[in-house]
C-alpha cells in the first residue's frame, strides 16, 4: 500500500498527489512514468511523473479528473493509501548538447512539462516555457513554472489571462524572432502536440514528444501502448514516452486512444455505487 | 490386479455449451472411487519410463500407489518430494508429450491418467488437510528470485526449503506470472495459484509486488547494495510479436497478452472490475498454439457469437495442446486451417472489419522435417470480424538484460546459461524457463527452476 502525504486542488479538474514510494522517488526521472490501482477492483492507470522527493521517498504526481479511476484516485485524503504504485517506468528524456530549449505545456500537460523545465534549468540550460490553457480558471503551476524558466510565456484561448492564443502561435513568434531553440518539448494533448510539431517542422528544431496512449501492464509485455514512429510498431511504455514529434503518426494515435470510450462512459454509472460504497466503509 | 481396461476413466466436465458462457472451471476432477480405480491401471513397471517423460521426475508409479491404496496423504506427500505445484501441472501440462506419452499401458489403448491423479491428490489435499508448511531453519544466506512464474516459484520454494531467506520481485500487483494473467480461470482456477503462493509465503519466502527489474532495481543493486548471495532470473518471454501487415494499428486488434490480461489478470470477465474490454460479435485470433486456445476461448466466453482461429499450417502442426483444441471445437470455435492473414481490414472509421486470409498448402519438408506453408496465389478471401487477437508468439523482455552488464543473450533475446547448473554469463546470477528457453511450458520452466535452486545451493555451500 502507498501512503499519501500531502495533497493539493490546483483548480477544479486538477489533483495533486505527493505519494510514499522510496524505491519510486529514488530512480525517477523527468520524463519517466508510474502506474497506479486505486483498489482491489481497479485498472492500471498511467501517469507521469511530475515531481519526487529522493530524501523523504514521495512522488507527486498531478492528473485531471476524466474518467472512474482518476476520480476515484481524487477523492482520496491525506493518511489514505492506494493499493498499487508501480515506476519509473520508460525511458528518461535525454537532454544531450542542449543550450537552449523551449518547453511548450498544454492544459494539464503542464503537470509533464513541469518536471521537464526544472531538470534542463538545473542543468544550466536555457529554458523557455509556453503554457497553454483554454482560460484563467483552469492555469496551473504558474510560479513554479516561472521559477525554473528564462521566460515565461502564459497563452489563454480567450485571452482572459496572459496573452491571447494557443502556444502554436507564441512558438512560432519566438523562432521568427530568432530564438535558436536546439529542441522543442511539447507535451499536453495529442492535437497540441501533432500541431507544434508541425509548427517545428518547416524549422528543422528537433521535436520531443511525450505520448499517452492506453497502457495495461507498462513493461512491454501486450503492446497495448504501440505507436507508429517513422512507420515502425514501437512501445511507448519501454520505447518512450518521449518520441520525435516528426515521425509520430499522431492520427493513429488519437483513434487507438477512443477505443473505450463507450465502456468508459458506461463506467461512469458504476463511479456511483463505488463512491457510495467507499463512503460507506469510511463511515463503517 | 490391475484393471486391464483399455481407457482411462473419464473426468467429467462441465457441458460444452454451459460452460462456453462462464469462466467457472471445465474439467471438474476425479471422485475418490474414480481416482483409486485410475490407480489400478498402472502396472507398476519395474523401469518406470513414465517418470523420465517428467521434467521434475515426479515419483509417479510410487504416488498412483498409494492412491489404489486409498492413501492420499502417503501420495501427496510422494508427489511433493519433488513437485512443488502439483495442481498447477496436474491441469495445465501437456502429459500427452511427457508422462502419460512414455506410459507403457499407452502401446495399447490410453495411457493411465497421471495427470487426472496427480491434480486428485493435489486437490484432496487442498480440501481436507491444507496445513500450511513450517519455517525451515535459516542459513543466514539470501537469494533474490526475479519473477513469480512457475520456475521462480519453483525455484523459490526449494531454496526456501533449504534454508535461504529468499524474496521474490514480482512487476505486476499480483505474484503468479502465467499462471495468473496468461492462463485463464476455466483451466486454472487463480484460487489454486494463490494457494501455492500463500505456502511459499508461510516457509518464509517473502513477495515484493509492484517491482520492475531493470527500471526500479538493477541486478547489479540487488548483489552490491541490498546484500543478496545469489539471483535467479525467472522473467519468462512475455514480449508479444505482430504480424507487421497493414492494419494491426486499428482499434480492435489485441496481442493475445493484452486480451489475456484484461481478462484473466485485471478480471474484465466479472462486472465488479473496471478494466474494459471491447464487445465483440466476431473475433479472429491469430495462432495455433494454447495461448491462440486460452484467447478463443475467452473470447466465445466474453459473448461474441463467432470465434475463428486462424493457423498457417494443419492441425496436425498446432503445438497446442489435444485436450485445449478438443475443447474448444466442442465449445463451438471455428477453424480456419492453412489460411496465413495479410491484412487486417478497416471500417473506414479506424476500426476492424474483416481479416483478409490466403489459403496455404503444406510444401515439401525443410531441414528441420517441418512442413512449411506456402501460399496458394489468388486464394484471398476475407472473414468479417470485429476483432482480431495476435498470438503468434513471444519473446523474452529486453528489460533486464539490457540493463545489466555482462548477461549474454542469444540472438532470440534468450539468456545463454551453463546447461549443467542454468548459471548465466555471471557468476552468482541463474536464470531459468522461458526466459532461457523461449516461449515453453509450464513444467519445462518448473524442471529449470528446480535445477538452478540446486545449483545455486551448491554454489553458495562453496561460497
Amino acid at each position: 500500500m502507498f501512503r499519501i502525504v500531502n495533497k493539493k486542488e490546483l483548480n477544479s479538474a486538477v489533483t495533486l498527489l505527493e505519494i510514499e514510494a522510496p524505491f519510486v522517488a529514488k530512480k525517477a526521472k523527468a520524463g519517466q512514468f508510474i502506474i497506479f490501482r486505486v483498489d482491489e477492483f481497479s485498472e492500471r492507470v498511467p501517469l507521469t511523473i511530475a515531481d519526487y522527493d529522493r530524501e523523504k521517498g514521495t512522488v507527486t504526481i498531478i492528473f485531471q479528473k476524466v474518467g472512474l479511476s482518476t476520480k476515484l484516485l481524487a477523492a482520496k485524503e491525506v493518511g489514505d493509501s492506494i493499493r498499487d504504485f508501480v515506476g519509473p517506468l520508460g525511458v528518461a528524456t535525454e537532454y544531450d548538447g542542449f543550450k537552449k530549449v523551449a518547453v511548450v505545456g498544454g492544459g494539464v500537460g503542464c503537470a509533464i512539462a513541469y518536471p521537464q523545465a526544472k531538470a534542463l534549468h538545473e542543468l544550466g540550460v536555457e529554458v523557455d516555457v509556453i503554457a497553454g490553457f483554454r482560460n484563467k480558471d483552469i492555469v496551473i503551476l504558474e510560479e513554479e513554472m516561472s521559477a525554473v524558466s528564462d521566460n515565461y510565456y502564459l497563452m489563454t484561448d480567450d485571452g482572459t489571462k496572459g496573452e491571447k492564443g494557443f502556444v502554436t502561435d507564441k512558438l512560432k513568434s519566438l523562432i521568427e524572432a530568432g530564438n535558436q531553440y536546439d529542441a522543442v518539448i511539447a507535451i499536453g494533448p495529442i492535437p497540441m502536440m501533432k500541431f507544434v510539431s508541425l509548427t517545428t517542422k518547416p524549422y528543422g528544431i528537433k521535436t520531443i514528444v511525450s505520448l499517452n496512449p492506453i497502457m495495461i501492464d507498462g513493461t512491454g509485455m501486450c503492446g497495448g501502448c504501440r505507436v507508429t514512429v517513422g512507420g515502425e510498431i514501437k512501445f511507448a511504455c519501454v520505447d518512450g514516452p518521449d518520441f520525435d514529434g516528426h515521425q509520430v503518426d499522431f492520427d493513429e494515435l488519437m483513434n487507438r486512444n477512443s477505443v473505450y470510450k463507450k465502456e468508459e462512459a458506461d463506467l461512469a454509472e458504476k463511479h456511483i455505487c463505488r463512491m457510495d460504497k467507499m463512503a460507506h466503509d469510511l463511515i463503517h | 490386479m490391475a484393471n486391464m481396461s483399455l481407457e482411462k476413466i473419464r473426468m467429467p466436465e462441465q457441458a460444452p455449451d454451459v460452460r462456453n458462457k462462464n469462466f467457472e472451471e471445465v474439467a471438474l476432477g476425479y471422485t475418490k472411487e474414480m481416482a483409486m480405480e485410475e490407480a489400478t491401471r498402472c502396472l507398476n513397471c519395474k523401469h518406470k519410463p513414465c517418470v523420465s517423460g517428467c521434467p521434475v521426475n515426479v515419483r509417479i508409479p510410487e504416488f498412483i500407489a498409494e492412491i489404489a491404496k486409498g492413501d492420499f496423504m502417503a501420495a501427496y506427500k510422494i508427489l511433493t518430494s519433488t513437485n512443488a505445484l502439483p495442481a498447477v501441472c496436474g491441469r495445465v501440462c501437456p502429459q500427452e508429450s511427457q508422462c502419460e506419452s512414455k506410459c507403457v499401458r499407452g502401446i495399447k489403448g490410453e495411457p493411465v491418467a497421471i495427470g487426472r491423479l496427480e491434480r486428485f491428490v493435489a486437490d484432496w489435499y487442498m480440501a481436507n488437510c491444507d496445513e500450511m508448511p513450517e519455517k525451515p531453519v535459516q542459513n543466514g544466506k539470501k537469494v533474490a528470485v526475479i519473477g513469480s512464474g512457475p520456475s521462480s516459484l519453483t525455484c523459490a520454494s526449494d531454496l526456501a526449503k533449504a534454508g535461504y531467506a529468499v524474496t521474490v520481485f514480482e512487476a505486476f500487483h499480483t505474484a503468479g506470472g502465467v499462471l495468473v494473467y496468461g492462463i485463464p480461470e476455466f483451466r486454472l482456477p487463480k484460487a489454486i495459484v494463490q494457494k501455492e503462493i500463500d505456502k511459499l509465503a508461510a516457509m518464509g519466502v517473502e513477495v515484493m509486488t509492484n517491482m520492475v527489474i531493470g527500471k526500479v532495481l538493477s541486478i547489479d543493486e540487488i548483489i552490491e547494495d541490498m546484500g543478496f548471495d545469489a539471483v535467479f532470473i525467472g522473467t519468462g518471454a512475455g514480449l508479444p510479436s505482430f504480424m507487421n501487415i497493414p492494419g494491426e494499428a486499428l482499434v480492435g486488434v489485441y496481442s493475445a497478452n493484452e486480451y489475456l490480461t484484461r481478462i484473466n489478470l485485471m478480471k474484465a470477465y466479472l462486472p465488479d472490475y473496471d478494466t474494459p474490454l471491447r464487445k465483440s460479435k466476431a473475433v479472429a485470433v491469430v495462432g495455433g498454439g494454447n495461448v491462440a486456445m486460452d484467447a478463443a476461448r475467452c473470447a466465445k466466453r466474453m459473448g461474441a457469437e463467432k470465434v475463428y482461429i486462424v493457423y498457417r499450417r494443419s492441425e496436425k502442426e498446432m503445438p497446442a495442446r489435444l485436450e485445449e483444441v478438443h475443447h474448444a471445437k466442442e465449445e463451438g470455435i471455428e477453424f480456419h486451417l492453412l489460411r496465413n492473414p495479410v491484412k487486417i481490414l478497416d471500417d473506414g472509421k479506424g476500426q476492424v472489419c474483416g481479416i483478409e486470409c490466403l489459403k496455404m498448402e503444406l510444401g515439401e519438408p525443410d531441414a528441420s522435417g517441418r512442413r512449411s506453408p506456402v501460399p496458394i496465389e489468388g486464394s484471398n478471401y476475407v472473414i468479417d470480424v470485429d476483432t482480431v487477437v495476435m498470438s503468434i508468439g513471444t519473446s523474452p523482455n529486453p528489460l533486464i538484460r539490457s540493463t545489466t552488464q555482462g548477461l549474454e543473450a542469444n540472438r532470440k533475446g534468450c539468456l545463454v546459461v551453463n546447461e549443467e547448473t542454468n548459471q548465466t554469463t555471471r557468476e552468482g546470477v541463474y536464470a531459468g524457463g522461458d526466459a532461457v528457453t523461449g516461449a515453453a511450458t509450464v513444467i519445462l520452466a518448473m524442471g529449470a527452476g528446480k535445477k538452478a535452486a540446486a545449483a545455486i545451493d551448491e554454489y553458495l555451500k562453496n561460497k
